[in-house]
C-alpha cells in the first residue's frame, strides 16, 4: 500500500535574524508524515520542534525549502482550516464558558447554532468533559482546561491535529491519564497528530513515529518508526521493547548534542 | 464593620485636625468682633494684632476660642457650618431655586455626562484606530499626550470663545472641555486593553483563518473590558472637573463652578466649601455607579466571582 504523505517537508530552512546574528532555527529539515500517523517531535529547547510545527501551521514563514500540507501550501491549508492547533497553554477565553470556548471556532467558521451545540456536546464527550460545558475555565483544573482546549481543536473537522507541548505544564499523574485518553481519541478519530514534547516516555508511549531533533542549528538527527503495537496500556512502559525505543531516542538526543554536553 | 472602622477613624482624625485649624485661622476676626462688643482682648488694637502670629493670639485670648467656630464669614468654616449649609441648600431648598445646590449640581452634572459620553466614544474610537493602524499609532498618540500637558484652565476660555463665535453656547462648550479631559484615560486604557491578548491567543485565531472584524469582536473587545472600566472611573472624575472648570472663565451664573466663583467674589467661604463638597460627593457617586456597573458586567462575563 503506497501512502500519500499528509505533511511533507523538503530541505526546509528557517533563519531568524537577531541582534546577535542569525539563528538557524531549522536547517535542511526533510520529513514525510502519513495519514493517521502519530508523530512526536522531541529534543531540547531551541531544536526547532515548535518552529517546525508553526511552519506547518503557517504561523512562521520558512526562509528556504518547501512544505506541503494535504498537498497545499501551509497558507492554503490554514485557510482551508485543515488542522487544529493545541497550544502549550490552554488559552481558554475566561469570559466564555467551556462550551462557549469550544463554539468559538465554529462561530468563526459560520456553523449553524444547532450544529454548534451538537458538535460542542460531541467533543466534550470525546474528552470526557460532558456536563462541564456551562462552567467557566477558572472553575476547572489545569488538566481539564487542557482537555477543553483539545476539544476546541477537535470541534471542526480538521484531519490534522498539531499539538505543541499540550501537557508540558501538567503534573505527571494527570499527564499519564491524558496520554492514555489522547491515544484512545487518536484511534477513534483516525486523525494525523503532530505532537511536540520534552518527555521521552511520553513520546515513546504515544507515537508511531518519533522525530528526534537537536539544536544549533535545529535539525533532525533520527526518525524512529515505533515497533510497539497500537494497543498500548500504560504498563507497556515496563516492556523491553518500550525501553529499547526509549534508549534509541536518548542516544539520538545525546548524539545531537555533540560536544555541547 | 471591620472595613468601615479604619475609614471612620481616618475621617474622625481629619475632622479633628480641621476643627483645630479653624481656631488660628479665624482668631483675628473673632478678636475684632470681641473688641467691638467691648470685651478686653490682648493686644488691644486691630493694628497691633494685624501682624501678630495667629497661634500667639489664641494663647493670649483663650476666652475667644469659642467665637472662632461661629463666624459669619470665616476664613475657614467649621465642618458643621459646611454640613449645615449643604443640608440647607440641598434638602431644604426647592430644587428649582437658584440657591439650591441640587439645581447647580444638575447643571454641572448634565455637562459632565454629555462630556463623558463624547470623551468615551472619542477615546474608544481613537484607541481602535491606534491598535489597528500603525500610522495612527505613530501620529495620534503623541498628540493625545501633548493635549494633556496644556493646563485646562488656560485652554477652557479659548474653547468657549471659539465655540461662541460659531454660535455654539450653553451646555455644549462645557461638555467639550469635559470631553477633552476624559477622552485621554479612555484612549490609554483601551489601547492597553485592546492589545492585552497574548500572542498565542492571536495565533489561535489565525489558525481558524479569522477575519479582523471577528478578532476585534470576539477577542480584543472582551479582553479590554476590565481596562475600559478602570479608564471610565478616571474619565468620569476628569469629566466633572472639566465641567466645573468650563463654568469658571465665562462667569457662569449656574453650576457648581458658578457657586465657587460667586462664593469667592462675595467672600462666602461657607458657600465655596459646600460647593466643593457637593462636587466631591457627586464625583464619588459617579465613580461608585461606574464601579457598580463594572462589577455587574464582569460578573456577567464570568471575569469575577
Amino acid at each position: 500500500m503506497n501512502q500519500v504523505p499528509v505533511i511533507e517537508a523538503n530541505a526546509l530552512n528557517l533563519t531568524f535574524e537577531t541582534n546577535d546574528g542569525p539563528v538557524h532555527a531549522l536547517r535542511d529539515v526533510s520529513l514525510a508524515i502519513n495519514k493517521g500517523d502519530f508523530v512526536s517531535f522531541i529534543g531540547p529547547s531551541g531544536c526547532g520542534k515548535t518552529t517546525f510545527l508553526r511552519v506547518i501551521a503557517d504561523l512562521e514563514q520558512p526562509t528556504g525549502g518547501q512544505v506541503s500540507v494535504n498537498g497545499m501550501s501551509p497558507e492554503e491549508a490554514r485557510k482551508a482550516r485543515a488542522y487544529g492547533y493545541v497550544f502549550q497553554a490552554a488559552g481558554l477565553y475566561p469570559w466564555r464558558t467551556i462550551a462557549g470556548n469550544i463554539r468559538l471556532p465554529l462561530e468563526i467558521m459560520g456553523y449553524s447554532k444547532a450544529e454548534q451545540r451538537e458538535r460542542s456536546e460531541r467533543v466534550l464527550k470525546l474528552v470526557e468533559l460532558s456536563g462541564f460545558g456551562g462552567k467557566y475555565p477558572w472553575q476547572l483544573s489545569g488538566g481539564m482546561q487542557q482537555r477543553a482546549s483539545i476539544a476546541r481543536a477537535l470541534a471542526f473537522d480538521a484531519d490534522i491535529l498539531l499539538m505543541d507541548e499540550p501537557f508540558g505544564a501538567l503534573d505527571e499523574i494527570v499527564r499519564d491519564r491524558l496520554n492514555e485518553e489522547l491515544l484512545n481519541l487518536w484511534k477513534r478519530t483516525q486523525k494525523t497528530i503532530c505532537f511536540v514534547t520534552h518527555s521521552i516516555p511520553e513520546a515513546v508511549f504515544l507515537s508511531t513515529k518519533i522525530v528526534v531533533m537537536s539544536p544549533r542549528p535545529g535539525r533532525i538527527t533520527d526518525v524512529i518508526d515505533s515497533p510497539l503495537p497500537l494497543e498500548r496500556p500504560l504498563d507497556i512502559r515496563d516492556t523491553p521493547e518500550f525501553i529499547e525505543v526509549a534508549h534509541r531516542v536518548r542516544d539520538g538526543l545525546r548524539a545531537g548534542h555533540g560536544d555541547d554536553v | 464593620m471591620r472595613r468601615v472602622l479604619p475609614v471612620l477613624a481616618v475621617a474622625a482624625a481629619l475632622i479633628g485636625l480641621w476643627y483645630l485649624a479653624v481656631i488660628p485661622m479665624n482668631i483675628h476676626a473673632a478678636l475684632t468682633d470681641a473688641e467691638r462688643a467691648g470685651a478686653v482682648v490682648t493686644p488691644a488694637t486691630a493694628k497691633e494684632r494685624r501682624d501678630a502670629g495667629a497661634i500667639g493670639l489664641v494663647v493670649k485670648n483663650p476666652a475667644q476660642i469659642g467665637a472662632t467656630f461661629s463666624q459669619e464669614r470665616p476664613r475657614l468654616p467649621t465642618p458643621d457650618q459646611v454640613a449645615v449649609e449643604l443640608w440647607q441648600t440641598t434638602v431644604e431648598k426647592k430644587i428649582t431655586s437658584k440657591r439650591s445646590l441640587v439645581f447647580h449640581g444638575w447643571i454641572t452634572l448634565s455637562a459632565t455626562l454629555l462630556g463623558f459620553a463624547i470623551g468615551t466614544v472619542a477615546g474608544i474610537a481613537l484607541a481602535i484606530g491606534i491598535v489597528h493602524s500603525r500610522v495612527m499609532d505613530m501620529s495620534v498618540m503623541p498628540w493625545a499626550i501633548v493635549s494633556q500637558t496644556i493646563p485646562i484652565i488656560a485652554l477652557a476660555p479659548m474653547i468657549i470663545v471659539v465655540l461662541y463665535s460659531v454660535g455654539v453656547q450653553g451646555l455644549l462648550p462645557k461638555a467639550v472641555i469635559s470631553a477633552y479631559l476624559s477622552f485621554f484615560p479612555v484612549v490609554v486604557g483601551m489601547v492597553k486593553g485592546l492589545r492585552s491578548p497574548a500572542l498565542a491567543q492571536l495565533d489561535l485565531l489565525k489558525t481558524y483563518n479569522t477575519p479582523q472584524s471577528s478578532v476585534f469582536w470576539k477577542l480584543r473587545l472582551p479582553a479590554s473590558t476590565p481596562y475600559l472600566f478602570a479608564s471610565l472611573k478616571v474619565g468620569i472624575a476628569a469629566s466633572l472637573i472639566g465641567a466645573i472648570v468650563g463654568e469658571l472663565p465665562t462667569g457662569a451664573v449656574r453650576g457648581l463652578g458658578a457657586r465657587l466663583l460667586a462664593g469667592s467674589y462675595y467672600g462666602q467661604t461657607i458657600q465655596i466649601w459646600s460647593a466643593l463638597f457637593g462636587a466631591a460627593i457627586l464625583a464619588a457617586a459617579l465613580v461608585s455607579i461606574i464601579g457598580l456597573i463594572e462589577r455587574l458586567t464582569l460578573r456577567r462575563m464570568g471575569l469575577s466571582v
